[in-house]
């Protein structure tokens, strides 16, 4: 009897996670075939989706289309468009490029394409229009085929799409040679082209493909969001990842299985697993939110416990000696007057800069101004991470999160003095970012970047939501206020006292990267970007460095996000801390420079002061004196630095060290060459060479047969 | 040496220059393949003789001169239309998809060398040269030992009996009963038609092999002859007081 009752409880759970596992599987589906065609991670993939399912509804909604149109225009004409303009301008150039660099390009993508789509058709998701599918009542017609549980039609579309689509994939791979093309693209398309296959249109073929599929995931899964947004596509993604990563990330059959294991294993536990919370009331906040982040805790458990998933390492493109190597940037190297220039040159930007500031201007640009160098002393968190040890961390938005958190807890029990307080949320941020680096010390790569993501992802949907950490119920209503800080007779109530703090904790923060650059641990890092394996044959142990790299990253980051909730007066997580916002930083940071404590600064101001300057025309308006004299022009949307910055991202693979630090470099060495070129340097010689187009070196010292 | 006036060579390169970026590998290479004829390339390490293989196959295009298969002008052509055009190219080293199996390694070539039917027999003569790849027909490329990779590497252009066949460094790495074996398939395909462009490290066995050697120093032709006399002029370079490379 009782076994009975857990049958059909069983039976039950599993018809239940059957509609969420699919669209799992859907999403893991299209991230699989995406990953076996074209060798990238597409994070980008949840923005396409989104593409496809935000034109549909629109089509329909208002420009009020028939569903087969608006469906032929979505998925079989847009979303293919897309991914051949994708393949051409950006990742048939990266084919050989590194599997982190590819990453960065796709989260610059993922930053990028929504913002463009919105604005190309004008089109507002608008909050709680919920969106229709592509199945006539798909939402509202049910069947009960076990009399337990009822599926919509839009559900049974989802799983025809998902199993059809599974079977048709494999078949490709498995019986065609487009399918063997395809792989063989990926792992060296000059194997490719000497087997007589053009290598271009299969990779073409293989993104319009992939596109195509994702269009169609989003068309079909759209119906489950209420609004249609772009960040809910992403977080499916990295869900979809979990699934995906079940099926090793290569098997399409197996990432149809991870998706539906899944989302049966969420319902299965969520029908099962005892309520501790009855006995253990602090364990509330765990059991109620445990079921979104199951998929999180799968996918860092895949990435830490799992070592085969770890040794799908790229497979090195045995042709790849035929490419030349990368362009180096240009030599720092440059005449003494020119360098004492520049900084006088700098030093009086900052005086003029910080004059106006202090003495010019009002309350919001005080804020703006404010917030530029806090976010710097944040985006000096991804500078240690990113650009020294090379990294990719996707959940600085947690640890900054953290030193917010703290100080609002701290202040808010026992009236801690927050700026110690901020100073304590910096060490606990250090402490778990420590912790954390090390389960994923041999991780490296993409899947440090997923480990980080799932990790922010689970911080996001459980830890935010314990009492002691985000402040349970109370903080929804009253939110998390934190009063700013006071020192002796100080008050930084005032804005410009608070300013002149937070200028203060960024000089320091600087120096100490810097000097962290400079010393053992930087020189350690700088070793391990290179060549890990090489690293260690020297003698250099990563662990160390790696570990001190993650605290020290997640030590300023904590410090950074306390100072901007001191600043806001609020920690605000969604708006500040979410996981996607953090994206948006790595983005900002890695287009500019990554490298230098100026690229961090220079992010900082990018984040807060790009839109109101440069976008809505503070500038431009000044100069003509009047806004209507341009018509048409202003307001300038303030998306428009997701798409800017988004592109300029993808850059990254050929210029790790940051756009603006190329061009910056390579205009300083031009300057350089013009103004004192009667007073040779050794910076000198390598710049006229390239400029007269010869070789860098002679060809005695060419070495063109790599002897292994 | 002339090209017959009759037929175009298989391969001719005239003045050919080459780079790898800002790195130059060859200086004006003047170089012909005949119909039928074998051709070896020795010479030091970075003399430019896996350049010349590069460029013949169209994986480096040449910045100056040109490049002709069976009289056509190919110059700056993609690599797929030299192998359409019947070049076959075994890379030096383990140049295979790792990934992939030793069947799929094979197939995807023969697809379209050898047609959709061709594939089975083009396995089995695969396996026949190789009977160790026979027994791992199922194994990822990637797992085999180097030498296992560069029988694979080499089962397919031999089955495959193109119009030109380059091999780089085409014993290296292979047990010397396994060489022999090689160059007996050379032979009987050389016999059937195909030309063959070699680069080896091991002079007597490109002497038995080829009609003609080229020996290379710093990216340009040091000396063309027949292949009884390369042994001589080798000898000469090395030993001789005035010799460029001591």
């Amino acid at each position: 009897m009782i076994l009975a009752s857990v049958g059909e409880d069983f039976f039950r759970a599993i018809l239940q996670g059957t509609p969420s596992g699919t669209v799992f599987a859907l999403v893991a589906l299209g991230f699989v075939l995406t990953y076996k065609t074209s060798g990238v991670f597409n994070l980008a993939f949840g923005a396409q989706a989104y593409i496809s399912a935000a034109l549909y509804f629109h089509a329909v909604n208002q420009w009020g289309w028939s569903t087969v149109p608006a469906l032929l225009l979505s998925v079989f004409a847009v979303a293919p468009a897309i991914g051949l303009v994708l393949e051409r301008t950006m990742f048939r150039r990266l084919r050989t490029a590194s599997a982190v660099a590819k990453l960065v390009v796709a989260i610059g993508l993922n930053v990028a394409l929504p913002a463009i789509f919105e604005l190309a058709v004008r089109y507002e998701p608008v909050a709680g229009r919920t969106p229709t599918g592509i199945v006539p009542n798909g939402a509202s017609v049910f069947y009960d085929p076990f009399g337990i549980y009822p599926f919509s039609r839009d559900e049974l579309a989802q799983m025809a799409v998902a199993l059809c689509g599974a079977l048709l994939l494999a078949a490709l791979f498995r019986f065609t040679s487009i399918g063997l093309s395809m792989r063989a693209v990926v792992e060296s398309p000059r194997m490719t082209e000497m087997a007589g296959i053009r290598a271009d249109w299969v990779s073409a073929f293989a993104w319009a493909l992939s596109s195509a599929f994702a269009g169609m995931a989003g068309v079909l899964i759209a119906p489950r969001f209420n609004t249609l947004i772009a960040p809910d596509f992403f977080y499916l993604v990295v869900v979809a990842i979990a699934a995906a990563a079940i099926g090793r990330l290569v098997s399409l059959p197996r990432a149809l299985a991870g998706g539906l294991l899944l989302g049966w294993g969420t319902a299965v536990f969520n029908t099962f697993a005892p309520d501790w919370a009855e006995s253990f009331t602090f364990l509330e906040p765990l059991t109620d939110n445990i079921t979104p982040a199951i998929p999180f805790i799968v996918l860092f458990g895949i990435l830490v416990l799992w070592p085969a998933i770890r040794r799908l390492r790229e497979a090195n493109d045995p042709m790849a000696g035929v490419d030349p190597p990368p362009p180096a940037p240009p030599d720092y190297k440059r005449h003494p007057y020119l360098t004492m220039g520049i900084r006088a040159f700098t030093l009086s930007f900052l005086i003029i800069l910080g004059w106006v500031v202090f003495t010019q201007a009002d309350v919001r640009w005080l804020f703006l101004v404010t917030q530029a160098v806090v976010l710097s002393i944040v985006y000096l968190s991804i500078t240690v991470i990113t650009g020294f040890a090379g990294q990719i961390s996707l959940c600085q938005g947690a640890f900054a999160a953290i030193g917010g958190f703290t100080v609002f807890q701290m202040a808010d029990r026992w009236d801690v003095p927050v700026l110690l307080a901020a100073v304590a949320g910096a060490f606990v941020a250090a402490a778990v970012g420590g912790l954390l680096s090390i389960p994923v010390l041999r991780l490296g790569g993409v899947w440090l970047a997923l480990a980080t993501l799932a990790f922010a992802y689970f911080f996001d949907a459980v830890v935010v939501k314990f009492p002691w950490v985000g402040g349970g119920e109370t903080s929804l209503f009253q939110g998390t206020r934190i009063p700013r800080p006071h020192l002796g007779p100080l008050d930084f109530n005032d804005d410009k006292a608070f300013l002149v703090l937070a200028l203060i904790v960024l000089v320091v923060v600087s120096s100490l990267v810097i000097q962290l650059r400079e010393g053992t641990i930087g020189r350690t890092l700088r070793v391990l970007r290179g060549s890990e394996v090489a690293a260690e044959s020297i003698g250099i142990s990563p662990a160390k460095a790696r570990v001190a790299a993650f605290a020290v990253s997640a030590f300023i980051a904590g410090l950074g996000g306390a100072m901007l909730s001191m600043h806001q007066e609020n920690v605000n997580y969604p708006n500040n801390f979410a996981p996607a916002t953090a994206l948006f930083w790595l983005v900002l940071v890695v287009s500019l420079s990554a490298r230098t404590v100026e690229g961090a600064i220079q992010a900082g101001a990018a984040f807060s002061l790009f839109p109101p300057i440069i976008l809505n025309g503070t500038i431009l308006a000044w100069i003509l004196r009047a806004e209507e004299r341009v018509p048409g022009i202003f307001p300038v949307s303030p998306k428009w630095r997701f798409v800017l910055f988004g592109l300029a991202a993808v850059q990254y693979a050929r210029h790790p060290e940051g756009m603006l630090e190329f061009s910056k470099r390579r205009s300083i060495s031009r300057l350089d060459a013009r103004l004192f070129e009667k007073y040779p340097h050794a910076g000198h010689a390598k710049l006229r060479r390239a400029r007269r187009g010869e070789p860098a070196a002679r060809p005695e010292a060419v070495a063109e047969e790599s002897e292994s | 040496m002339k090209p017959p006036d009759s037929a175009p060579p298989v391969l001719e390169m005239r003045s050919v220059e080459a780079a790898y970026g800002p790195f130059r590998a060859l200086f004006g290479v003047s170089l012909h393949v005949g119909e039928g004829e074998a051709v070896g390339i020795l010479g030091a390490n970075g003399a430019g003789k896996t350049a010349v293989a590069r460029v013949a196959s169209g994986l480096v295009p040449p910045n100056a001169g040109a490049v002709h298969i069976g009289g056509v002008d190919m110059s700056g052509e993609n690599a797929y239309k030299f192998a359409r055009a019947g070049v076959a190219h075994a890379p030096e080293g383990r140049s295979v998809l790792a990934t992939f199996t030793v069947r799929e390694n094979l197939e995807l070539s023969f697809r379209r060398a050898l047609g959709r039917r061709g594939v089975k027999s083009g396995l089995d003569r695969a396996f026949d040269f190789f009977p160790r790849l026979g027994e791992r027909r199922n194994q990822i490329a990637g797992t085999l030992s180097g030498g296992e990779q560069r029988m694979l590497s080499l089962a397919r252009v031999l089955v495959e009996e193109p119009r030109l066949l380059i091999a780089d460094e085409l014993s290296l790495g292979l047990a010397p009963i396994i060489i022999d074996e090689v160059y007996r398939i050379l032979e009987s395909i050389r016999g059937a038609g195909t030309s063959l462009l070699i680069i080896e490290q091991h002079v007597t066995y490109a002497q038995n092999l080829c009609d003609r050697i080229v020996l290379m120093d710093h990216g340009q032709l040091d000396w063309v002859g027949p292949a009884q006399q390369a042994g001589d002029a080798l000898a000469a370079r090395l030993f001789s007081p005035n010799s460029p490379r001591q």
